[in-house]
């Protein structure tokens, strides 16, 4: 229950600050970080740029005591952080301790070996994107919507597909050259095919938002194996899913064309849709 | 609105019917007696006459000596109903009513208990009650985390169902550990998290509130199981289930009723769920529609025999935090539903829709929403989580979250006496704006009645005028579990009901 002794965080502080600035000058070798020109190697940033300070927080199912106090820091040197400043520690049940640790970590990360996903489409209006699908489409794209699965959470996909919309921009049911079909909350997989089916749909959007046992997974591999056999190849509908915990790299795992993540607006949604369907035809791999 | 739910009734009235003559189990299949026994009952005589005459005619005929062989019976095919006439009709009814009438009685036993365990314990010390969210899937988790919950301070424990629930028709059976982002609401799982929490009520000293829902397909029967299991609040909404679960209009006001008049009978405090407009339309444009639905919920309520101190009237803390005086604006819409319900225990309940990933700022969003709730005098304060959006809530999370809520209480709970704000000021102007556009709303609903014929209640849903959302009466699940009623419909249950008799 005592507060960690004030003198003895005081003095790890101090001894961290020491090291930090030993260290920063081992650091100035060739190849290693260096603080006056720009490299691909970084660390975190605390107050002093290579200061490498990071902070946690934990719980440990230990009732906080010396032992307790002592398993975090020992945690903290196993995820890297070296020195560990344990600068709360709190009991908040008969045997859990909650723990938050400051210090600096040893690792570098290398900006070079990171992977990400750019966006390989232009974001256009939503002028150009409606001239584009008369001009170049000659009808209405279709558009099917739903949450599926047990999943009741609408926010999502009511973001990307209702008037209102998203972020100050308009969604999807506003483009006059879209056909927008939402179905709504807990659609099962077999009517939002038949929907599809019947709707003559070029693309299905699916938001999932609960992730427990990775729900949105599972709803996702059966919805797109689902759309495989019920549609001959090459005419299965473009299917894009969207929710704030997929890897967005893991499209072609989950059997779709297209992730989108936390913070997608309808203009990226719509741009996207142009873009698949028109300038790069689906039919093309098939 | 009301006529319309007392002339019919739905599948779901009848199997609660069943539950309350003791009726309870399921096949290897994991299908309820109730849903068998009312479904080869509709199949033979149809559902307009009530289940209690053919199913007690049964009875008294032989076909089975008690309700669950004579269902075991039914579902098999074994059984062929008939409508009883004259006598063996009034001798089916009486022993109808003798059986369902026990249930009713079980329900009335239960709520004597927790008078007395209150008496014995004592409610919570401070207002408002503290209401915390437990929900692993997994009943025997859900119990230790409960208990931990009640012990660092909740006052209400509320278990969450697992997703997709309230579209069931049928009440799943015995204790579960499979839920997604919730566990399933069953008899057995709700006599179970209330023996533990009695346990913790005595070592603490302090009655601790279990909360389950009443919504969905299955409102009135789940509503029943809360009775009899002693439950003591349910989320119980009028409109929730027609507007965002697409659940038939007619079907949600049948089951509405029966549901709330069970509530009544058992002393369970309701809880409505208007923050539901406010996630799903902008908080400040919307917030009249919050009045609307805490009017409706409270008429409807108080129709079916609900008292003010059952009435945890729903409102949220979700306007933008980015709008200027958002938090005034947030004051004045908690200030408005606590001047228009002096006397029932609204339910004050946390940010979700800005609350972002980023946990700190969310922090500091809860506190002002604590704040809120402790300046306007709110009677549950559902306690907001830096993590909402993020991760189901940790054990840390909680510990938190619970000192930001025992901080602003402590610190400022007798805010109350002191804030009044002046009457020209931003926060009564815009309260008497927010009436004067509900009060419009109603206009609205009211004139919109003559072009249609349907009540006029009704006929606003169909169009839209709810959360955008059309949901006209000839549409919805469930519809197909509708039936009007026929001359001679007999339900003892809304009988001892409505009568307010146990025998």
């Amino acid at each position: 229950m005592n507060p960690p002794p004030r003198t003895e965080a005081q003095e790890t502080r101090n001894k961290s600050r020491q090291h930090v600035g030993q260290r920063r000058m081992e650091d100035a070798l060739p190849g290693e970080l260096s603080l006056h020109e720009e490299s691909p190697l970084v660390r975190p940033y605390g107050d002093t740029t290579g200061d490498g300070m990071v902070q946690i927080s934990f719980t440990l199912p230990v009732p906080h005591d010396k032992r307790a106090e002592g398993a975090a820091l020992q945690l903290a040197a196993k995820m890297g952080m070296s020195p560990a400043i344990l600068v709360h520690a709190k009991s908040i049940a008969p045997s859990f301790t909650f723990f938050v640790v400051y210090g600096a970590v040893t690792h570098l990360v290398d900006l070079r070996e990171v992977e990400v996903v750019e966006r390989d489409f232009d974001v256009l209006s939503a002028r150009d994107t409606n001239a584009l699908i008369r001009k170049r489409l000659r009808r209405k794209l279709v558009v099917v919507g739903a949450c599926i699965g047990t999943d009741a959470h609408t926010v999502g996909i009511d973001a990307i597909l209702n008037i209102k919309g998203f972020a100050g921009e308009k969604g999807l049911e506003y483009y006059r050259e879209m056909a927008v079909h939402n179905l709504g909350a807990q659609v099962p997989i077999p009517e939002l095919v038949n929907a599809a089916h019947d709707l003559r749909a070029d693309a299905v959007l699916v938001s999932q938002v609960v992730t427990q046992k990775d729900a949105h997974i599972h709803n996702t591999t059966a919805m797109s194996a689902a759309f495989r056999e019920a549609f001959p190849a090459g005419k299965v509908p473009l299917l894009i899913v969207g929710g704030p915990r997929f890897e967005e790299g893991s499209a072609k795992e989950l059997g779709v064309d297209r992730i989108f993540g936390r913070g997608t607006t309808p203009g990226e949604v719509a741009s996207y849709l142009v873009h698949a369907m028109i300038e790069r035809p689906k039919g093309k791999s098939a | 609105m009301v006529n319309l739910a007392k002339r019919h009734t739905t599948v779901s009235v009848e199997r609660a019917t069943l539950r309350l003559a003791g009726l309870s189990g399921a096949d290897h299949e994991r299908v309820p007696w109730v849903n068998h026994l009312v479904d080869r009952v509709r199949q033979d005589v149809g559902l307009e006459h009530g289940v209690a005459l053919p199913v007690w005619d049964a009875l008294r005929r032989g076909d089975a000596p008690d309700l669950t062989t004579l269902a075991q019976k039914a579902a098999g095919g074994a059984v062929t109903f008939r409508l009883p006439e004259g006598k063996d009709a009034t001798a089916a009814g009486k022993a109808a009513r003798t059986a369902i009438s026990r249930g009713v009685r079980t329900i009335d036993r239960q709520r004597a208990t927790r008078d007395k365990l209150i008496a014995r314990h004592g409610d919570p010390k401070q207002k408002p009650w503290i209401y915390l969210i437990v929900a692993t899937g997994d009943i025997y988790e859900d119990i230790p985390q409960a208990q931990a919950a009640a012990r660092e301070g909740a006052d209400i424990i509320a278990v969450i169902r697992s997703t997709g629930q309230s579209l069931l028709d049928f009440v799943p059976e015995g204790a579960t550990r499979e839920g997604y982002a919730g566990t399933y609401a069953t008899q057995e799982n709700f006599r179970l998290m209330r023996a533990a929490l009695d346990e913790t009520s005595k070592e603490l000293g302090r009655y601790v509130r279990l909360t389950n829902y009443a919504s969905g397909l299955c409102m009135p029967e789940i509503a029943t199981l809360a009775g009899l299991e002693r439950l003591d609040m349910m989320l119980n909404d009028s409109m929730y289930g027609i507007l965002f679960r697409d659940i038939n209009p007619i079907r949600t006001f049948v089951d509405q009723r029966f549901s709330r008049q069970i509530h009544a009978r058992a002393g369970i405090i309701i809880n409505t769920g208007e923050d539901n407009y406010l996630t799903t339309a902008d908080a400040v444009e919307a917030a009249h529609t919050v009045t609307v639905s805490q009017l409706l919920n409270e008429y409807f309520a108080k129709e079916a025999g609900l008292a003010d101190w059952q009435l945890g009237l729903g409102h949220a803390f979700e306007i933008d935090p980015t709008v200027p005086d958002s938090f005034r604006l947030e004051l004045a819409h908690a200030l408005l539903a606590r001047t228009l319900f002096p006397d029932a225990p609204l339910k004050w309940m946390p940010p979700t829709k800005h609350m972002t990933g980023d946990i700190f700022r969310g922090y500091l969003l809860d506190g002002f929403f604590n704040l809120v709730g402790a300046m306007t005098g709110q009677g549950i304060l559902l306690v907001g989580m830096m993590t909402e959006a993020v991760v189901t809530p940790w054990l840390s999370d909680r510990d938190l979250a619970l000192q930001n809520v025992r901080y602003v209480l402590d610190a400022a709970g007798g805010l109350t006496e002191d804030f009044h704000p002046p009457r020209e000021g931003l926060i009564q102007t815009r309260a008497r704006q927010v009436l004067r556009e509900a009060i419009d709303l109603l206009q609205e609903i009211v004139d919109d009645a003559e072009e249609t014929g349907d009540p006029a209640l009704l006929a606003a849903i169909a169009d839209g005028t709810f959360g955008a959302m059309k949901r006209p009466p000839t549409k919805g699940k469930g519809l197909d579990g509708v039936a009007r009623k026929a001359p001679g419909y007999l339900n003892p249950a809304t009988d001892l009901l409505s009568e307010g008799s146990d025998r």
